[in-house]
C-alpha cells in the first residue's frame, strides 16, 4: 500500500504529468487492487492453498519443496498450488496480501497458516493431523500409525 | 548498510526482549542474503506459532526487504530449557 501512496506523490509531484505517465499509474492501480480481489478469491477456492517456487512435482527451491513433502507425507495431494515464479504480480501480491515476506506460504480454508517453518513444526508437534482433521482431511499419518 | 548477523542479533534483543538468540548466517547456502535464527524469548509465552513469527518479521521489517530467504525458530525460555535437556 505504501508504495503506491509513494508512486502516487511521486507522480504528482513531478510535474511532468504526462499522460502516459497518468494511465500508467491508472492501470497499476487497478491492477494491484485486483490482484489482492484475486487472491482472496484464489486463497477461498480451496481448503489447501499453497504458494510456492516451482509446482508440487518440481519444487524450485527447498523451502518450497519441504511444505510439498510434509503434505505428501500426511497424504494430502489434491491442493491448490501457485508457482509464483510464473507471475510478478502474484508473487509480490501474495506477500502483501498475508503480510508475510517469503515464499511458500500455507493458507488451510482460506486463512494464512504460515510457511515451511511453521507447517514444519505443527508436523512434528502433531498439530498438523489435527489442522487437517478440521479441514475434514484424514492425515494418511494415522492409518500409518495403526498399520505398525 | 549490510545486514549483519550481529543486526539482527541486536533488533531481536532489543524488539523482543530476547534472552538468547542464535543468528546464522545461510547465504552460502542460497543465492542471496539468508539468514536462520533461533529466538527465545519470554514475550512468546502463550502465543501461537504464526503469531511469534510475526512479532519477529515486524521486529525485522526493514531487514527482511533486502533478506532473500529467511528461516525462524521460535522459543519462550522453559520450551529453550527443554530443549536443550534433549
Amino acid at each position: 500500500m505504501n508504495n503506491i501512496l509513494r508512486l502516487t506523490a511521486r507522480c504528482l509531484q513531478s510535474g511532468h504529468h504526462r499522460a502516459s505517465q497518468s494511465h500508467a499509474w491508472a492501470r497499476l492501480m487497478c491492477s494491484t487492487a485486483g490482484i489482492q480481489k484475486n487472491l482472496e478469491e484464489m486463497v477461498k477456492k480451496d481448503k489447501v492453498v499453497v504458494f510456492m517456487k516451482g509446482t508440487p512435482a518440481q519444487p524450485l527451491c527447498g523451502f518450497s519443496n519441504a511444505v510439498v513433502q510434509i503434505l505428501r507425507m500426511h497424504g494430502v495431494d489434491a491442493y491448490a498450488s501457485y508457482n509464483v515464479l510464473d507471475d510478478q504480480d502474484i508473487r509480490q501480491g501474495i506477500k502483501t496480501f498475508s503480510n508475510w515476506p517469503t515464499i511458500p506460504q500455507v493458507f488451510f480454508n482460506g486463512e494464512f497458516v504460515g510457511g515451511c517453518d511453521i507447517l514444519l513444526q505443527m508436523h512434528q508437534s502433531g498439530d498438523l493431523v489435527e489442522e487437517l482433521q478440521k479441514l475434514g482431511i484424514r492425515s494418511a499419518l494415522l492409518d500409518k500409525e495403526k498399520e505398525s | 548498510m549490510s545486514i549483519t548477523p550481529d543486526l539482527i542479533r541486536e533488533k531481536l534483543i532489543g524488539g523482543l526482549g530476547a534472552i538468547h538468540v542464535d543468528v546464522e548466517d545461510t547465504s552460502p547456502n542460497r543465492c542471496a542474503a539468508s539468514f536462520k535464527v533461533l529466538v527465545v524469548s519470554p514475550q512468546f509465552e502463550g502465543k501461537p506459532l504464526l503469531q511469534r513469527h510475526r512479532m519477529v518479521n515486524n521486529c525485522l521489517a526493514e531487514e527482511l526487504k533486502e533478506i532473500h530467504a529467511f528461516e525462524q525458530k521460535t522459543l519462550t525460555p522453559e520450551q529453550w530449557e527443554k530443549q536443550k535437556a534433549q
